[in-house]
């Protein structure tokens, strides 16, 4: 270590090392080969596991294959694709979903900007406040959805418990048709308000005083420095975490899984959860590799404009 | 509730410096978002605080109407429970956690022996397409895993790899290469590539100057990021549920999932369980706290 550090400073013998021409070509043909003997293992378990996967679902999707009733696939060209886009099911599912990623996302959002917003201004305690805050975006979303099941449970649950000794009515959190899908937005807030808000307070930890300090020589009303300093600073980084968390939002299951096992009846049945449906309790898994691949291409629409805004915060 | 107390004597000095005039009103907001956050603290923190009340509660206690906040009895039965089966020797449960330990040790160590190199490849070198290369990567780590998982259980029937820990360890660590990819790639970018090419001028080649130089560098971002992988493949749930079934296969948290199956459910085995179950990742996390933003964005931002 302590050899070769000195030669880093040492401007002259660096660039010598880069400019003659006939040791820079043969280093450069081995760095090849070390970069694809040291990249292609991770690219290939990639292959495998989830490219190969998909494209095995790609194939499935234009087949009447049953992974229980066996025999051969028959090719069946779009039908899949046609029934499920034209299926009702399949609609009412989609508006599910949609309303659950608005709804918790944007409730995030706020909640988490706003948290976040208000540690910004403390002085002191900011680390144990933070800390603090980010317990439930750590635990896994099964223990998240079992524990509020047991909490919204309707009559030993501790929520309708304190309900009533507000003198409130009780309500029947996890079982009539509405509620189920507010817990079900409500329990996901919970859990990822502590994301937005971890995000959030980096964008705004890293706005810089003295743009602060200007404005307030200029005597700018609050508002006026929140709505052209703070918001233009932190709402690109915030706008990744808003498209991460969507994305996230948009596929998931477990918690759907645990905490309303979709019902009552399918109203809190979101696609994930479908699909799932479709491919292990029906055992079509013709129709729910096509039903996949169309949420795969919804994905893929997603993670683009999140790569795309990554991209953007990453050259600037 | 301390912090609380302890923001609100703290705010004082801190705001001193306002212009006089504005003084009383800037305290009164001050104490006003101090109250706000204490309830939002109180509300976020809730949950957790409950779900250990439950654990250590008796289960006539647990099931108390209107629910008893203070005043139980304490027990210590649901965790010996969550350990200990009723017949004497070791509870499924047990065997779960067990499960997933290895399951998420062995992963997350793939993973990294995986990523880590690839992770400098991509730092060090001209890859073609780097950029879309990169980016493919980290999009395999969205695609919905209720998708990913039918041809997966397909093609594990066909290997036999169903309801085994190996087929867990190989979906985890390929679930787990984008993340330590992007997650160290970020870590190795901050290593000056002159000490590299130092070394190669002292005659050492490529592979030896990143084992000898680089790879000392990258240890603190090598335990950070398999911190988070192991948190990751701890904490996974539908994978689980879908390739395994029996229950010296099973990793944890299908297995405590299994707990509310029945028509009866013992929510203090429940809570005991998912505090066990939720204390090491807690402590892990804790670990890493300064890498969270990358942590959980997938390497994505830095911060």
């Amino acid at each position: 270590m302590s050899d070769p550090v000195p030669l880093t400073t040492d401007r002259p013998v660096q660039e010598a090392s880069s400019t003659p021409p006939a040791p820079g070509r043969s280093r450069r043909l081995t760095d090849r080969g070390l970069a694809v003997a040291f990249i292609s293992p991770a690219l290939l378990l990639l292959l495998a596991m989830s490219v190969f996967p998909l494209l095995w679902a790609l194939y499935l999707s234009f087949t009447d294959y049953s992974a229980t009733r066996g025999g051969p696939a028959n090719f069946i060209g779009f039908g899949n694709y046609t029934a499920i886009l034209t299926s009702a099911q399949v609609h009412t599912r989609a508006l599910t979903t949609l309303i659950y990623v608005c709804g918790a996302v944007g409730l995030q959002t706020v909640l988490g900007f706003g948290i976040a917003y208000l540690i910004s201004r403390r002085t002191h305690g900011r680390g144990v406040l933070t800390t603090m805050f980010l317990v439930p975006m750590m635990l896994s979303p099964v223990v998240v959805g079992l524990f509020w099941r047991f909490m919204l449970d309707a009559q030993f649950g501790v929520i309708n418990s304190m309900l009533g000794s507000l003198g409130l009515g009780q309500v029947e959190w996890l079982t009539r048709q509405r509620t189920a899908l507010v817990s079900l937005i409500v329990v996901d807030t919970w859990q990822w308000t502590p994301f937005i808000m971890l995000i959030a307070l980096a964008g705004l930890t890293a706005v810089p005083k003295y743009l602060y300090e200007a404005a307030s020589i200029d005597r700018a009303s609050e508002w006026f420095r929140f709505r052209t300093i703070t918001l233009p600073l932190v709402w690109p980084l915030l706008l990744i975490a808003v498209l991460f968390r969507a994305i996230e939002a948009f596929r998931l299951f477990d918690l759907v899984y645990i905490l309303t096992n979709g019902g009552p009846g399918v109203s809190t049945e979101t696609l994930s959860f479908h699909v799932y449906k479709v491919a292990f309790l029906g055992f079509n898994t013709g129709t729910a590799s096509a039903y996949g691949i169309l949420m795969v291409l919804v994905v893929i629409v997603l993670t683009q404009l999140y790569l795309r805004y990554l991209n953007k915060l990453k050259e600037d | 509730m301390a912090v609380s107390v302890d923001e609100a004597v703290s705010t004082g000095p801190a705001r001193g410096h306002a212009p006089p005039a504005r003084r009383f009103g800037g305290r009164g907001r001050s104490v006003l978002e101090v109250v706000l956050l204490t309830v939002l603290a109180v509300v976020m923190l809730f949950p957790v605080l409950w779900m250990i009340e439950t654990s250590i509660k008796e289960n006539r206690d647990v099931y108390a109407i209107p629910a008893e906040f203070f005043g139980f009895k304490v027990t210590m039965d649901h965790f010996k429970d969550v350990f200990v089966a009723p017949g004497g020797g070791r509870s499924a449960l047990s065997v779960s956690f067990l499960n997933s330990a290895v399951v998420a040790g062995v992963s997350t160590v793939l993973a990294t022996v995986l990523g880590v190199p690839a992770a400098w490849a991509y730092s060090r070198f001209s890859v073609k397409a780097k950029k879309d290369q990169l980016f493919f990567i980290l999009s395999t780590r969205f695609m919905p895993p209720v998708v990913i998982v039918i041809p997966i259980f397909l093609m594990y029937r066909q290997a036999g790899l169903i309801d085994s820990k190996l087929g867990l360890i190989l979906i985890y660590a390929a679930f787990n290469v984008p993340f330590t990819i992007w997650m160290m790639k970020g870590f190795v970018d901050e290593v000056p590539a002159e000490y590299e090419d130092a070394a190669m001028l002292d005659g050492y080649t490529r592979l030896q100057a990143f084992w000898k130089f680089t790879l000392p560098l990258l240890v603190p971002g090598i335990a950070a990021t398999a911190v988070f992988a192991l948190i990751f493949s701890w904490n996974e749930f539908v994978f689980a549920i879908f390739l395994t079934s029996s229950d010296d296969v099973r990793t944890a948290p299908p297995a405590i999932a299994g707990l509310i199956g029945g028509t009866t459910t013992d929510w203090g085995l429940v809570a005991a369980a998912s505090v066990v179950f939720a204390l090491p990742v807690l402590v892990f996390a804790y670990l890493v706290r300064k890498h969270l933003i990358a942590g959980v964005t997938l390497g994505a931002v830095r911060r």
